[in-house]
């Protein structure tokens, strides 16, 4: 983990008399794990919208990797190593499980050829572990498997910075338990990974650091374990009863983060 | 059977057909050239619109927009003293341009806005043409400057120059498809949010495809032209026209290489046997047949009877047990 | 005199917004771009003038049963034929649409020929702020308008009048609650040809009328309701008059023959800049 591979300054989406998102400022270390969390239409999503240019924006500075993207197009900004999943997955419904995945190579990824495409689709198939239906129409997945090949697109665009939209939402124990690996997995190809998630016991498992958005703003920033005993966060979203049930639980939490701190390090 | 072999078959199947063509020209006479003139000038349109329409999936009712620009530059260039092959060149600069200008004002919107644009333009075009008498020459018409040499010979010759722009849309088509700018058009097609998100410059891929279909409609406007020697606004920028090529093109499988050829040639034939015994009721045919194509043969001949979906009806069901 | 300009523009406005707000309704409603509607109004004219001319009925009840019938007409297309095609892309609807468009209008042609009929009643005139205007003009504008408010009641006030607005709002939710959508679907289709074909019945008054005009209905009806913003009772009206006020100034600047040029490019323009239409009622997809 090193130096800044996203900043984020003042950023702020206003339509209609709604402020989505209202003056947001962060920055993410290349290699990090970032969990987004907070009560529903805090704007987590919208955030994400943001920096990804699938959304304008009214206000604000996004820099990546050094260089200002706030006022490139989304395509733009997914070539130039942006991946995002879509919370109600989007994929070409018409098209092969192959195909979808062929898709981000083809104008993210490596860019070449339609043959290399086909190559480094089913490369990504298989580390999702979906290369069994490659040839199947995408219509006809399970919303777990949808959820993954999501996930496999977006890899596909050989991302430096992925976004991950609630990828969590719906899966049953077993599933949750194989999607956890699978983030691990692409964490260690190096990839900063910014998360959006409800299921907290899931994120605080995962990530190395918290951020908690209330009504568009940033509400609190750091180690998991902090962020979920501060008592502004335990106000807007936790509740005293599930920070007090679980305060063992986070230490013990706390202290394996600590661990992998020294460990990298 | 092994790819390489295919591609052999198909080739080998386009040279015996295109020499077919040929021969029938020299032989036919002048209703069947003129027939089969009117044909592949549908294979061409049928082809350029494909691209729009079928691959990207917008529902362009610009057709005659194009085709009347293209008629009427050609048209104008030829009265001016350019010689037809310029002409047509000039034809197919001017749709290219045309495309441009309009494809950055009409792409931007969608569905049933985008439908009525391109109507919209159909008609502000043909109104221009109506009414800008000296350079169209308003509602009477345009004279053009007939080809040299015997009826026969210009029979033959706008015969093999269509049939030569069908080829080049044929081949273009197939370039389409194979290509990284086709698979980028599908998924426009599918998701234009989700294409934006993995890279795709849709904006640039939605003009580039604008562009391809109006030069190919374009010149096939300006080889019309040339060849009845003379065109009105009426003619030139008929709605009918717009809306015919996409239900030949519908009829045969939208978002196919093959299908608007096979939905041109189906249509085309149904409609000479139909306007030889039916004159007074022709419309009101083409709209029996729009209806029964919409009804019973919703996704395209191609598609509902191929071989695939045989092969589809009688396979194992979707992936259970997705564990 | 700039005055008489805006009495005519008025006028034929509001001959313009009965015209188009039962495309605008079938539009906003069904979400269908109903190609049939130019024919529509032909079908209204011609039955009223043939029960005013053969019945010798008045032209207002003359009107008012081709308002009927053709509502009975209008609700069996779609019951029967386009509710197949309701959901599926504006290509395919419009598409067949049209195609029954085609066949209606050469049975029209073949039956009615294409001789221009008209009903032109000479109340004469009478004098207002100094205008002349004519009595049957007043008399259209009056019918036209007080069909359109009545719809505008109706569909506030009534029950079907409310299921047909939550339809146009959210057609699943509207199942949810009980409404029976392909019905309302139905209704509404017949309330639009109902209006066609009492536009038909006021243009008759003033204007000959024959098959070939179907088209320049259906192009008008689209500029209104694009001027004014599909959907919607109000933006009909608003398109209606605009476009009438438009024609009428339009003829001095451009001259008649570039009127209808003038409002397809407005309407281009405004479909371009602010889709939802001067009224700025939301613009649906």
């Amino acid at each position: 983990m090193g130096e800044p591979i996203l900043l984020i300054d003042g950023l702020t989406r206003r339509f209609g008399g709604v402020v989505a998102v209202s003056s947001v400022t962060l920055s993410v270390k290349k290699g990090e794990i970032v969990g987004l969390i907070g009560p529903n239409g805090a704007g987590k999503t919208t955030l994400v919208n943001l920096i990804t240019g699938f959304v304008p924006k009214t206000a604000g500075r996004v820099v990546f990797e050094g260089a200002d993207i706030t006022q490139l197009a989304s395509h733009q900004i997914a070539r130039r190593g942006v991946a995002r999943t879509f919370q109600i997955v989007q994929p070409f419904s018409e098209m092969t499980v192959l195909e979808n995945v062929m898709a981000g190579a083809l104008f993210a990824g490596q860019r070449s050829s339609i043959k290399n495409a086909v190559d480094r689709a089913r490369y990504y198939l298989e580390f999702v572990g979906l290369d069994r239906f490659a040839q199947f129409p995408a219509a006809d997945l399970s919303l777990a498997n949808r959820k993954r090949l999501e996930l496999a697109k977006s890899l596909a665009m050989e991302p430096r910075l992925l976004f991950l939209d609630e990828v969590n939402a719906g899966l049953n124990s077993g599933e949750l338990k194989h999607a956890l690996e699978l983030i691990h997995k692409i964490a260690e190809t190096g990839v900063t990974i910014v998360m959006i998630e409800h299921l907290l016991r899931f994120v605080v498992s995962v990530v190395h650091r918290l951020v908690v958005l209330h009504h568009g703003a940033m509400l609190s920033d750091g180690a998991p374990a902090d962020v979920l005993q501060d008592p502004a966060v335990i106000k807007a979203y936790l509740g005293t009863k599930f920070a007090q049930r679980h305060k063992a639980e986070l230490e013990s939490q706390r202290l394996k983060y600590q661990e992998q701190v020294q460990q990298s390090s | 059977m092994p790819r390489r072999t295919t591609e052999l078959l198909r080739g080998g199947a386009l040279i015996v057909v295109a020499t077919a063509v040929v021969l029938f020209g020299f032989g036919a006479n002048n209703y069947q050239l003129q027939a089969g003139t009117t044909l592949a000038m549908a294979v061409v349109l049928c082809l350029a619109w494909n691209i729009v329409g079928g691959y990207m999936g917008y529902p362009s009712f610009g057709t005659a927009a194009f085709f009347g620009l293209g008629a009427y530059a050609g048209g104008i260039a030829q009265t001016y003293g350019l010689p037809m092959g310029l002409a047509w060149a000039a034809a197919a600069l001017v749709g290219a341009v045309f495309a441009i200008v309009l494809g950055a004002i009409l792409l931007r919107l969608r569905g049933h806005y985008f439908a009525i644009g391109t109507i919209a333009v159909v008609e502000v075009m043909r109104e221009i043409a109506n009414n800008w008498d000296a350079l169209t020459g308003g509602a009477i018409g345009l004279s053009l400057p007939i080809l040299a040499g015997s009826p026969r010979f210009a029979g033959i010759f706008f015969y093999l120059a269509m049939w030569a722009l069908a080829l080049l849309a044929l081949l273009l088509t197939v370039a389409v498809a194979r290509s990284k700018f086709g698979f980028g058009l599908r998924c426009i097609r599918q998701n234009e949010d989700a294409a934006s998100m993995v890279g795709v410059d849709v904006f640039k891929f939605k003009v580039a495809a604008f562009v391809t279909s109006g030069i190919v409609i374009a010149l096939a406007g300006a080889i019309y032209a040339s060849m009845v020697g003379f065109i009105e606004p009426k003619d030139a920028f008929n709605i009918l026209l717009s809306i015919e090529v996409p239900v030949m093109v519908m009829l045969g499988a939208a978002g196919t290489v093959l299908g608007p050829v096979i939905g041109a040639i189906v249509y085309v034939v149904l409609r000479e046997l139909v306007w030889v015994n039916f004159i007074n009721f022709h419309s009101a045919i083409l709209g029996v047949i729009i209806v029964a194509v919409i009804y019973f043969i919703p996704k395209g001949l191609l598609r509902e009877f191929s071989l695939t979906r045989w092969r589809k009806w009688t396979a194992p069901p979707a992936p259970a047990g997705q564990g | 005199m700039i005055a008489q300009y805006v009495a005519n523009g008025l006028l034929i406005g509001s001959l313009y917004a009965c015209l188009a707000v039962g495309f605008s309704l079938i539009y906003g409603v069904l979400n269908i771009i109903n190609v049939l509607h130019g024919t529509f109004v032909v079908l209204g004219a011609y039955m009223t003038i043939y029960c005013a001319q053969l019945l010798g009925i008045s032209p207002l009840i003359s009107a008012l049963v081709g308002c009927a019938v053709m509502f009975v007409f209008g609700y069996l297309v779609q019951r029967l034929l386009i509710n197949e095609v309701v959901a599926a892309p504006v290509f395919i609807s419009f598409t067949l649409i049209f195609g029954l468009d085609l066949l209606v209008n050469n049975a029209m042609i073949q039956g009615f020929t294409a001789t221009p009929r008209s009903l032109l009643v000479d109340y004469g005139s009478i004098s207002l702020f100094g205008l002349s205007l004519s009595v049957a003009r007043l008399g259209a504008m009056a019918l036209a308008l007080v069909l359109t408010g009545a719809l505008y009641w109706l569909l506030r006030h009534s029950q079907m009048g409310r299921a047909i607005i939550a339809v146009r709002m959210d057609r699943h939710a509207a199942a949810l609650l009980g409404i029976r959508v392909p019905r309302v679907y139905a209704i509404t289709f017949g309330i639009g040809a109902l209006m066609a074909a009492a536009a038909g019945g006021a243009l008759a008054l003033v204007y000959p009328i024959t098959p070939l005009l179907s088209g320049v209905f259906l192009g008008k009806s689209f500029v209104i309701c694009v001027l004014g913003g599909l959907g919607s009772v109000p933006g009909a009206l608003v398109g209606g008059l605009a476009l009438g006020m438009l024609e009428s100034f339009g003829t001095i600047v451009f001259g008649s023959q570039w009127s209808t040029t003038v409002g397809f490019v407005l309407m281009l323009l405004v479909l371009v800049l602010r889709p939802t239409g001067l009224a700025g009622r939301k613009g649906y997809e």
